[in-house]
């Protein structure tokens, strides 16, 4: 199949950037995205064009490194699916695909579709963690988990740290992300001791970072390439507040 | 170096932090939102009475009045929720803004519903509304028709005054826009408020968006008929 793409290219986070387009000629409906990109860079590196500058690692949806927002939905918006996953057979024949970042100001560009999403590396810094010693693996079974409460642990864990949620967002908030991480923890026993404190770091480090506030739209759920829910941000809402009245309280 | 200045390490007002993060924002919405909404079933309940005899009205009316110093507590009381709502809210927006400063070319939604995404505009026309709705009626500073008459027992003829206003075309017309957008502020913000205190669960999602938009359209149809039955000539 042939398409034509407009690509946002640009040279590092501080020049200004724009849409240059090309076409994307014989392509596999087979292919994936990613591939379809190569195959366009080959083309553009023949004719000494510099390449389109994109992250890739895994190619099968777990690193969560590609990110682009396609035709205005990132991943593309087919469910359950990152760009490295999403298909051609998606596209028709001649179909004009505009290709963009992810915009949000805690996610700089680094050069054309490649954002520096550190800003969620230090999200965790603050708090996404817990503090034990490590060790051996410990036994099976010698801390038991109901099975709901390691389903929904699960759940959130599987958030692969991709910034969909983020580029999604009206807002540009990173509240799907944060939560996804509270939550893979406090539903676990060794979550609990840290609970409030990771509650409060977290969200002022979410704050202090430039992303903003969530409106309960929901894209984010939606654009979630592992269909992370939103009842996990209501639960870090509620969270937050608990830990920020026992602040208040001075409950130790 | 042991003095006190030094060993104490600066650690924020546990309330100021709170009200300066989104989220504690965003508490502060969805309490206030709830509180208007509590005041606005309120007062369309009362203003029902519009469609019984004019007596019962004006009693009413009589009996808010009479509260003396407990209605100017409730005055402030809401006054200061919505000064709370709306602040926060801008503030919320502006910091939104700010986190997306480069807009995307292509945009498409799949999950947001058009009153969500218009929150802030059915808003400040609402703030528009409710400046005009007190000038109209409680403060009466705007012309309007029966403005000041008395009824039969001396008291301040209230159901004359609203039937006198809701003939006027324009007025009315102002009212139902205003109300139609009040019925989608709820019907976004009812279970917002919801997942913003944390309590809308992948169960409840489903009943809340139900009750939310029914919330929406009972204050709509209710404050319309109103308008519509004055401006028709059913109630005079
Ligand atoms: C009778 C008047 C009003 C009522 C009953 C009301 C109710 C509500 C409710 C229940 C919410 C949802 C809170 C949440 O998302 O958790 C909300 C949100 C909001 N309100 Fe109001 N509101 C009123 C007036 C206003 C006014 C005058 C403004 C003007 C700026 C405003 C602006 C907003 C905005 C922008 C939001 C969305 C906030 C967000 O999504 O983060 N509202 N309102
Ligand atoms: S490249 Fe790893 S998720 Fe797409």
């Amino acid at each position: 199949m042939n398409l034509t793409l407009k690509v946002w290219r640009q040279k590092d986070a501080k020049s200004p950037g724009k849409f240059e387009t090309y076409e994307a000629r014989n392509i596999s409906t087979h292919a994936s995205f990613l591939e379809m990109l190569d195959v366009v860079n080959e083309d553009l590196i023949s004719k000494g064009i510099e390449p389109i500058h994109f992250e890739s690692d895994c190619r099968e949806g777990i690193c969560g490194t590609c990110s682009m927002v396609i035709d205005g939905l990132p991943h593309g918006g087919q469910p359950g699916t990152t760009v490295c996953q999403l298909h051609m057979r998606y596209f028709q024949e001649g179909q004009v695909v505009t290709i963009e970042p992810w915009r949000a100001k805690p996610f700089p560009v680094v050069r054309d579709l490649i954002v520096d999403r550190s800003s969620f590396d230090r999200i965790i810094q603050a708090g996404g963690y817990i503090s034990v010693r490590t060790g051996g693996t410990p036994d099976a079974n010698a801390l038991p988990v109901p099975k709901q409460n390691a389903d929904l642990a699960m759940d959130a864990a599987q958030c692969i740290g991709c910034g969909a949620c983020v580029a999604a967002c009206r807002n540009a908030s990173g509240m799907l992300f944060m939560s996804a991480k509270m939550g893979h923890l406090s539903y676990l026993p060794q979550g609990q001791a840290e609970r409030s404190r990771r509650a409060l770091a977290m969200v002022r480090q979410h704050d202090s970072e430039g992303f903003g506030n969530c409106t309960n739209q929901y894209e984010c759920e939606a654009a979630c390439p592992k269909e992370i829910s939103v009842a996990y941000i209501a639960r870090m809402n509620r969270d937050y507040a608990l830990a920020s009245a026992k602040e208040m309280a001075g409950v130790e | 170096m042991s003095t006190a200045a030094a060993a104490a390490p600066s650690r924020p007002n546990p309330l100021a932090a709170f009200y300066a993060s989104t989220i504690g924002k965003k508490w502060i919405v969805a309490l206030t939102g709830l509180g208007l909404i509590g005041f606005v079933i309120g007062h369309l309940l009362g203003n029902l009475q519009i469609f019984l005899p004019p007596d019962y009205i004006n009693t009413y009316a009589k009996k808010l009045k009479d509260l003396g110093p407990l209605l100017w507590i409730i005055r402030f009381g809401l006054l200061g929720i919505f000064v709370l709502h709306v602040v926060n809210t801008i503030q919320l927006r502006q910091r939104s803004a700010a986190a997306r400063p480069e807009a995307y070319a292509v945009e498409r939604k799949k999950a947001a519903s058009k009153a969500s995404l218009t929150m802030i505009i059915s808003g400040l026309i609402l703030l528009a509304f409710i400046v005009f709705h007190l000038l109209h009626f409680t403060l009466t500073v705007i012309p309007t028709k029966d403005i000041h008459v008395l009824d039969p027992l001396g008291r301040h003829d209230v159901y004359r005054m609203v039937v006198g206003g809701f003939q006027n075309p324009l007025v009315s017309i102002f009212y139902l826009i205003s109300m139609g957008l009040l019925c989608m502020h709820i019907s976004h913000g009812f279970q917002s408020v919801f997942q913003t205190i944390g309590l809308r669960t992948r169960r409840l999602s489903g009943p809340l968006n139900l009750l939310s938009n029914g919330l929406g359209w009972f204050l709509f149809l209710g404050n319309a008929a109103i308008v519509l039955a004055i401006l028709f000539g059913l109630v005079k």
